[in-house]
């Protein structure tokens, strides 16, 4: 009986179908309209910031960018469903969600431009830095949150990964940890179907990815990835009731990645074009506008006004990128220790010694 | 306590009977009362005493692992925390390793003080990754925006017969890793003090407490501060340093009595603080005998034996009488229980080596 409640439905939560149309769903009311239209305003954005970093990518602007093409309904609902001193703890291919929930966007790329490790402080924004190892960031999540909850402050983690880190132990060991604790935290998986080149099928013989829930004794749910009503739907729930102590939950978003893992991947290795073309028309803007144009919620103008905010932060990246900014070698040494030990003094002063003979330019300069 | 065998014992205690107060760590406050009667506490009690006085004197500390709780920690180094402090400040968690040091520095991101046992060295493996790539690495993503007060204590290296597993010197590891802080005590004494300053300290510390030195005893004093990242000069001499962490400074000291007998002034110098080494101390030693060993448990090869004879190489030559000489583990896994005293370093090999240190007699 316990385990039916714990067990995800048979078929993803689902509220927009594919042409638009409201799907009524007893268990999870649909957002209102206004929600919806300021997911939409940030679903253009996101998919924009997408377009722009793939072309900085080509352009050299940036070193490597793994686009969310495809899962922005899941970037965008997972800042969504956060309140201000909520959390988020994402991975590389989060810029879309980092930036939802207010980054500003060419700080979120500094990772991925290679200037630094991250480029924002977590502590203005309440997004922890981008993960790159797989599913380590989840642990991080659930210690961030179980402090919270110890010190009885209503702060909410979510956790994002994809499909291929539900693979990784730290995975296993996070649901664990955070069930047992009781903490605060929702876990998010994005099965985007592929781990760079391996399939679903390689990563799991379960059910489905939400099903892994009930063996760690917290509710599991799918839902419709593409969809962002069926998400901040689902997403709500759980944020509201990890807020009110009954604990943590995971939530496996069925969705795709539209284009290659990253800039250096050739997906045509792995997998078939129709495959692809079959996923383009369940687009996540397509369906959530042609909903709210038939609402009446928006109309051209109001697209009209999205479209130029989006080109708006577009147009701030490209600058921000296309500019080189100087980098202080120095911060090398800077940010090992909070006081800097003697080797590293020694260290710095031999580079600052190369530098004063290599570059003679720039040490006149400072 | 059965599975020491009673020269080590001696060792110990020669070791804990050394001058360890006078020459431990910065001088004590010109306030500081007449000396009152120290405790006489073991290693485990002493760092008991810290993890204690540190949650007493701050709320965020927290100390979680592995049976840390009911039990008190398989070496009771936890004993009577969760009875005092209560489950939220002192707890088991699930066995995992990653786990624990995963969930530790999200706890200090969110301004707790984490203080977390791994039960064994080589069991903090799985955890290796947490430990490497993010503990040592948060500080630096950040632009030093989120730091991670908090400790890691790993009961480390061998002399207990113990089954294998349970019986590495893994320092090397993290002492490798730019952004930790590796220390390791040798007396109740600096086990107090260190890892009181262990958790003060603002970066991620790996703790490493030499197992075999649990129940060593000496007189503790709380009122005695430490400071991360100084070595001390446990014997002075004159003719040659001996350089050790851990179980190895009793060793050291051992060896310096015998070469005393034979007529050879011996100093004797524990490095406390792995990472960052005190230099400084090293070097002034070293070049007052013109020689030196050093000596370790781990294996000798891409080992922090090596690191330190490699900088007193570089930075003392010119005083050098000999070449600097290690005395470590061999390059084998640790020796299971009934071999291991072929395996650790002991006086014999510590005498040898100081013998072969080109003396004109
Ligand atoms: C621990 C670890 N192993 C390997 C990698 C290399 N790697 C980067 S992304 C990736 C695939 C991840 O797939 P998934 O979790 O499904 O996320 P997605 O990229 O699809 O968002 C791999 C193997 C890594 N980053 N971390």
């Amino acid at each position: 009986m316990i385990s039916e409640d714990l067990l995800p439905r048979e078929t993803p939560v689902r509220l927009v179908d594919e042409h638009g149309e409201a799907v009524s769903d007893p268990q999870y009311p649909a957002p209102d309209t206004g929600r919806l239209v300021e997911a939409y305003r940030a679903l253009v954005q996101g998919r924009r910031v997408n377009e722009q970093c793939s072309a900085l990518v080509r352009q050299g602007r940036l070193a490597v960018y793994p686009s969310s093409h495809g899962q922005e309904a899941c970037q965008v609902a997972a800042a969504l469903a956060l309140r201000d001193g909520d959390w988020l703890f994402p991975t590389y291919r989060d810029s879309v969600a980092v930036i939802a929930r207010g980054v500003d966007p060419a700080q979120a790329l500094v990772l991925l431009r290679g200037d630094w490790h991250s480029g924002y402080d977590p502590n203005d924004f309440n997004v922890a830095p981008q993960a790159t190892p797989l599913a380590t960031q989840l642990l991080h999540a659930v210690g961030f949150a179980h402090a919270a909850a110890l010190r009885g402050e209503p702060t909410v983690v979510l956790a994002m990964c994809g499909d291929g880190a539900t693979s990784e132990g730290d995975f296993h060991e996070a649901l664990n940890f955070a069930a047992v604790f009781h903490v605060p935290v929702v876990f998010f998986v994005q099965n985007n179907e592929f781990a760079i080149s391996v399939p679903l099928s390689r990563q799991t013989a379960a059910p489905s990815l939400a099903h892994k829930a009930i063996g760690y004794g917290m509710p599991g749910e799918r839902v419709d990835g593409n969809d962002v009503a069926a998400l901040l739907a689902v997403l709500d729930r759980a944020v509201s009731r990890a807020r009110s102590g009954e604990g943590p939950s995971l939530i496996e978003a069925h969705t795709y990645r539209m284009q290659a893992h990253t800039n250096a991947d050739d997906d045509t290795r792995y997998r078939e074009r129709d495959e692809v073309q079959a996923w383009i028309s369940r687009d996540p803007l397509v369906r959530v506008q042609a909903y709210l144009r038939g609402a009446g919620a928006i109309d051209d103008t109001a697209e009209a006004g999205f479209a130029a905010d989006a080109e708006v932060v577009a147009q701030q990246l490209r600058e921000a990128m296309n500019s080189d900014p100087e980098l202080d070698p120095e911060d090398l040494f800077r940010y090992v220790y909070a006081s800097r030990t003697p080797q590293l003094e020694n260290e710095w002063a031999m580079l600052r010694d190369e530098l004063s003979r290599t570059e003679p330019a720039t040490e006149e300069a400072r | 306590m059965t599975m020491l065998d009673t020269r080590h014992d001696q060792a110990a205690e020669a070791e804990a009977s050394a001058p360890a107060t006078s020459a431990t760590t910065s001088p004590a406050p010109a306030t500081s009362p007449a000396p009152t009667e120290a405790p006489v506490l073991t290693m485990a009690a002493a760092i008991n005493r810290a993890l204690a006085d540190a949650m007493a004197e701050d709320d965020s500390v927290l100390v979680f692992g592995e049976d840390v709780g009911a039990l008190g920690g398989v070496f009771r180094v936890t004993d009577g925390l969760t009875e005092r402090f209560g489950e939220r400040r002192c707890f088991d968690t699930p066995l995992a390793e990653s786990g624990i040091v995963g969930t530790a520095i999200g706890m200090a991101m969110n301004g707790m003080r984490p203080v977390v046992e791994m039960q064994f060295d080589a069991f903090a493996y799985p955890a290796f990754e947490q430990i490497v790539s993010h503990a040592a690495k948060m500080a630096n993503r950040t632009r030093g925006a989120v730091r991670l007060p908090m400790v890691i204590r790993i009961p480390f290296g061998g002399g207990i017969g113990g089954v294998e597993h349970h019986c590495d010197s893994s320092e090397a590891y993290y002492a490798h890793t730019p952004g930790l802080t590796v220390v390791a005590p040798a007396t109740p004494q600096d086990a107090y003090s260190l890892l009181r300053a262990a958790i003060r300290h603002p970066d991620p510390v790996v703790f490493l407490e030499p197992k075999k030195l649990y129940w060593s005893k000496a007189p503790v004093d709380t009122s005695i501060e430490a400071e991360i990242g100084r070595a001390r000069v446990v014997r002075e001499g004159t003719d040659a340093t001996l350089i050790a962490y851990g179980t190895s400074v009793g060793v050291a000291l051992d060896a310096a009595t015998v070469a005393e007998s034979e007529g050879r002034s011996i100093a004797v110098v524990d490095v406390r603080t792995l990472t960052p080494c005190d230099d400084e101390t090293l070097f002034a030693a070293v070049r007052a005998t013109g020689r030196a060993v050093v000596v370790a448990e781990a294996p000798g090869f891409a080992s922090v034996a090596s690191e330190l004879a490699a900088r007193i190489g570089e930075h003392c030559f010119p005083y050098l009488e000999a070449p600097v000489r290690r005395v470590t583990g061999f390059d084998t896994p640790f020796a299971p229980p009934k071999l291991e005293r072929h395996y650790l370093p002991d006086v014999d090999r510590v005498l040898d080596a100081i013998d072969s240190l080109n003396w004109e007699d």
